[in-house]
């Protein structure tokens, strides 16, 4: 199941509708670090609220996504995090850290509009 | 070779038996003489045994009829439940004696320790009987033992079992006594928390907080812990978890009125203070998040 990758302005928009595998998640990140700059967004969401499980390689491939796509001039912020998934992640040890998370879309796209980075 | 160990083997057991006839017989035959003696002192090892309670200031909580008469009944309930053999009787007995005393305080050591002493009282009896037939009262002891100690253990294990009942009732009534999550203004909540918070309680109030959180799109949350006078090392963990796990959620928590003793608990497991938003009290907590969700409050 391949992700889909929306274009919104400045925003890159990656919706997951269903469980995906390793190789899709592969696929996404790849997919994601590359068109952030060929369409010069400063900014990018990645949906997860059809998340219903959230293993180790889902949260680490989230977290590479986010440093990768920082070193390639953008921001990410994950949003839709299921309350049962953020505390089994929580429990597990996985934090995200460093990622800005968000309730939904919506939500993920005000933050991104105020840090100074997607204003332009 | 197998058959003849096999015949061995049966001429053994045979023999065995042989030996064990006699003594297997006029164990009914005891087990009859052993009730038929304690009916017939009823009146004398009843009052001894309430007289050996009173001694040992048990059941203090009882007036000395009201021990009088749960003795009589426990009495004559231990006397059928050896002629019998069967203890049901006595534990629905012991089941409806531990709902009528749970509720006046009596604990488990009184109910164990009356039991244990009617099992001395009527152990006493018997040694004053047959102290002139060592072998004869061997073969009671025998008959009597295993069945009191049966006895006891069902009275004390049906009594604990009644506090135990009682007890998650009560742990039931406590949890339907909701902690609430409440909107203060848009997009803030407070959950004030208040008594001892148990790791079930705790789950349950990370639930709670969740599900609020994502219900009102909440970005800032107060979990005021002022009446919380101390959490383990476990509880402390979890309210650390819950912080990221709202974090995770997009929302910013900030915890205020934390004792002196949370404090040197969450100092001592050592948490991470960078991702703990923490504020002295209540009245601080809500200031901060109307700052971070851009409120301004003037006075007119």
């Amino acid at each position: 199941m391949q992700v889909p990758i929306l274009k919104q302005g400045h925003v890159l928009i990656a919706t997951i509708q269903a469980a995906l595998t390793d190789a899709d998640l592969l696929e996404l990140r790849s997919g994601l670090v590359q068109q952030v700059v060929r369409y010069r967004s400063s900014g990018v969401i990645v949906d997860v609220t059809a998340m219903d499980v959230m293993d180790s390689f889902a949260s680490r491939t989230l977290l590479e996504i986010s440093r990768m796509i920082r070193l390639r001039g953008a921001d990410t912020v994950i949003v839709g995090i299921q309350p049962e998934v953020a505390f089994a992640m929580v429990q597990l040890g996985v934090t995200l850290e460093d990622i800005p998370t968000a309730l939904d879309l919506e939500e993920g796209l005000a933050y991104l509009q105020q840090t100074s980075r997607s204003i332009n | 070779m197998a058959r003849e160990k096999q015949a061995l083997a049966s001429t053994a057991s045979g023999k065995g038996r042989l030996v064990d006839l006699p003594r297997g017989e006029p164990r009914a035959e005891l087990h009859r003489e052993l009730v038929g003696h304690l009916r017939q002192n009823r009146t004398q090892l009843r009052e001894e045994w309430v007289a050996r309670i009173g001694e040992a200031r048990l059941l203090q909580a009882m007036t000395q009829e009201e021990i009088f008469a749960e003795a009589t009944s426990v009495y004559d309930s231990y006397v059928a439940a050896l002629e019998t053999g069967t203890l049901d009787d006595l534990t629905a007995y012991a089941r409806n004696l531990s709902e009528r005393i749970i509720p006046r305080g009596v604990e488990t050591h009184e109910v164990v320790g009356i039991v244990l002493l009617l099992r001395d009282v009527l152990a006493r009896s018997l040694f004053a009987k047959y102290q002139a037939d060592f072998e004869k009262l061997n073969r009671i002891l025998d008959a009597y033992e295993p069945a009191a100690n049966r006895i006891a253990n069902t009275v004390a294990v049906g009594f604990v079992q009644e506090r135990e009942r009682v007890i998650r009732q009560q742990q039931e009534a406590i949890r339907e006594l909701s902690t609430p999550v409440l909107q203060v203004r848009e997009r803030l909540l407070i959950l004030p928390i208040i008594g001892v918070i148990d790791p079930m309680r705790a789950r349950q109030l990370t639930e709670q907080l969740l599900r609020g959180i994502r219900e009102n799109r909440a970005k800032v949350v107060v979990i005021d812990i002022t009446g919380v006078a101390a959490m383990d090392a476990t509880v402390a963990n979890h309210l650390v978890q819950t912080v990221e796990a709202s974090r995770l959620l997009g929302a910013t928590v900030i915890v205020t009125g934390l004792s002196p003793e949370i404090a040197q608990t969450l100092v001592t497991i050592g948490v991470d203070l960078g991702k703990m938003n923490t504020v002295g009290d209540l009245q601080g907590g809500i200031e901060q998040a109307e700052r971070l969700l851009g409120y301004k409050v003037e006075l007119g």
